[in-house]
């Protein structure tokens, strides 16, 4: 999987859970609870949803460190390289 | 290092040798009989050792240094904004919204504004537009505070259709002042810091705070200065605040805990309290109790809950020992949780109970009492609690242990709520004689700790936070497609409750995905994320009374496979 497929996985499992994103306009450096107003809960369904789509666990303790889309790029794809 | 006895070390006798006068001498009061909450939060430690103590220890974004600020500091800045209230003409009375994420000149704006004698209202910042606009149309504030961000994204939208506000401020970092507001740290930094306290009657409204009913709008419960003699000992007895702790109430100052326990109580008390401006992130709050060296540990249900998901090994990379109490509030903290603190932490989680009606802890378990893992505790000193049963003239006392009734509250301490805005009749309705009807469901056993059942009501508890069926209803209804919606808390294993919505649709449209999502949008970006559904199902027709309500009711025995119950008031018979 190329870095744009995972993009748009990402970006298809957040317009699952969070709706009211535009998700042909959102930018890979903005905070999503900051931008976007995700909550803790909307944020761990992400990464369920993530886990569940491409096979790739995410730790619980790695959580917090996906500020941004950036940062779910970066991380998911190292581990699917692995 | 030895741990010091707890403030409360023999329940029985301070509940017994305790009064209400009493506590208010642990205060300094005011001449003439008057008080103010932030006269005993900052004036009062001025002219002791605690004037250079650090009153706030903020923890910005990031690795940023944390910032100290005295209480000496902390009553020149809450100084400053009295006198920007004052010269912008707003007077005594007038409400005061905060609406801000967790940053110095929120606690600064909150104690000014108490200083001033104006009524301070806390809004949750996750909060939609849509709870800020009918909380704002409801309590007709004359002056919003808020950041520069939340203003353009929430606020700027409808401000020009509420015209009881008459200033905006803005704190925070402010790069351009929108048309209409002004840069509040700009006017405060030219202010005066020395404000003379406003001496208020006891009995003077100071807070306004919102909370959800099952029905209409959100309730906003009236609390005078006097309640800060209840926010002080509470915060003494049932979180053991003793001088030197470093003290963290993890809870958002949008809320009532953040206020009571997150601004008031560890004030008056003369702690540090931390203040840490990111949100849940489990490694960065292990490492704050590690560095902090925090000693007291004030949290809630859902994050102890997402802490368990991280397993124990964070956990124990990280140095706790200097914690020597943990409670919890929000709702019922399952037994798992307590026992989890033990194993884990080395303590156990404290339990207490309270609500936005009562201003402070009633219930609880102490440090010196055995934990009954499960239950909410016993009822503070002063704080007399019973289980009634309705009558045909009222309530009836169970004096039976182990029978299950509503809870109910002696009317008398100083943090009661003194009204609902605007709502005297919904006021009246909450008190049977001399008892506070608190619409939970609770039992007593035969050793006096109490065990939380459920509530009378179909309000909903996500996360902690209180959230009226009716509020998120009435948004999907605004929807073209909808006909009908009924929304209630399904159990989640974090959250406590998620939000679930029962969506009919009418004639003409098809339920599917597309329209799922549109629902989903247009709730979230009206009401924000934590206030709006997780999920949204689609039925032909909900069931309703014969007088046409949603039987939310139904709806979640349903959706739980629990029993219907008495069916008899449902239109058209059992279906």
């Amino acid at each position: 999987m190329n870095r744009q497929q995972l993009r748009q996985a990402i970006l298809e499992e957040l317009a699952g859970i969070a709706p009211d994103i535009d998700t042909a306009n959102v930018s890979d450096n903005a905070r999503l609870r900051d931008e976007y107003d995700l909550d803790s809960m909307d944020a761990l369904n992400l990464l369920t949803a993530l886990h569940q789509r491409l096979g790739i666990s995410i730790p619980e303790r790695d959580y917090a460190r996906m500020y941004t889309i950036g940062d779910l790029l970066e991380y998911l794809g190292e581990q699917s390289e692995h | 290092m030895s741990k010091p006895p707890p403030n409360l070390a023999n329940y029985d006798a301070t509940r017994a040798d305790f009064s209400w006068d009493r506590a208010r001498e642990e205060l300094a009061g005011m001449a003439g009989g008057c008080m103010n909450i932030a006269h005993e939060a900052l004036d009062r430690h001025l002219q002791t050792a605690n004037a250079d103590r650090t009153a706030i220890r903020f923890l910005p974004r990031g690795r940023e240094p944390a910032i100290d600020i005295s209480y000496r500091e902390l009553a020149a800045r809450a100084g400053r904004f009295a006198n920007v209230l004052a010269s912008l003409g707003v007077g005594r009375g007038e409400r005061v919204y905060v609406l801000a994420h967790r940053i110095p000149d929120l606690y600064a704006a909150a104690l000014g504004t108490l200083r001033h004698g104006c009524v301070f209202t806390p809004l949750f910042s996750a909060f939609g537009p849509e709870p800020i606009r009918s909380r704002v149309e409801i309590g007709e504030p004359s002056v919003l505070i808020t950041t520069e961000r939340l203003y353009r994204r929430k606020v700027a939208d409808w401000i020009a259709d509420t015209p009881s506000i008459r200033h905006v401020l803005l704190i925070g970092e402010v790069d351009e002042a929108p048309d209409g507001t002004a840069d509040a740290g700009a006017l405060m930094d030219q202010a005066d810091a020395e404000y003379d306290t406003q001496p208020m009657d006891p009995g003077e409204l100071a807070l306004l705070h919102f909370t959800s009913g099952t029905t209409g709008l959100p309730k906003g419960a009236l609390h005078v200065h006097e309640a800060v003699v209840a926010h002080h000992i509470t915060g003494k007895y049932a979180l053991d605040l003793q001088p030197g702790d470093i003290y963290w109430c993890t809870a958002d100052p949008g809320w009532v805990t953040g206020t009571s326990y997150g601004i008031i109580a560890p004030l008056t008390n003369g702690v540090t309290l931390i203040v840490d401006e990111e949100e849940f992130d489990a490694e960065r709050w292990y490492r704050i109790l590690q560095e902090q060296r925090v000693t007291v540990w004030y949290t809630a249900p859902t994050a102890i809950r997402m802490l368990m998901k991280y397993g124990p090994e964070l956990a124990r990379q990280h140095d706790l020992s200097a914690l020597r109490f943990l409670a919890s509030v929000g709702e019922p903290l399952n037994p798992e949780a307590v026992h989890w603190g033990r194993e884990t932490i080395g303590l156990p989680f404290h339990d207490n109970w309270w609500q936005t009606e009562t201003g402070g802890i009633m219930i609880a378990n102490f440090a010196s009492m055995p934990i009954r893992p499960g239950s909410m505790g016993r009822p503070v000193p002063g704080i007399e609690a019973a289980v009634a049963r309705g009558t045909d003239d009222g309530i009836e006392l169970i004096e039976d242990p182990e029978e299950t009734g509503e809870l109910v509250l002696k009317t008398g301490w100083p943090s009661m709520f003194r009204g609902y805005l605007n709502e005297e009749e919904r006021y009246r309705k909450c008190f049977a004689g001399d008892w506070y009807l608190t619409g939970d469901l609770a039992r007593r056993d035969a050793d006096g700790y109490f065990w939380f059942i459920g509530r009378t009501d179909d309000v909903i508890k996500s996360s902690g936070h209180l959230i009226g069926p009716f509020e998120v209803e009435s948004i999907l209804m605004e929807h073209p497609a909808v006909a009908e919606a009924g929304v209630i808390g399904v159990p989640d294993e974090v959250a406590g409750e998620t939000i679930k919505a029962f969506v009919a649709l009418r004639p003409g449209h098809e339920p599917g995905e597309e329209l799922r999502r549109e629902l989903m949008a247009l709730a979230r970006k009206r009401l924000g994320a934590s206030v709006a559904p997780r999920r949204i199902e689609f039925h032909d027709n909900l069931p309703r009374t014969r007088s046409g309500k949603i039987m939310r009711r139904l709806l979640r025995a349903r959706e739980l496979g629990l029993p219907e119950g008495d069916l008899s008031t449902l239109e058209g018979g059992k279906q």
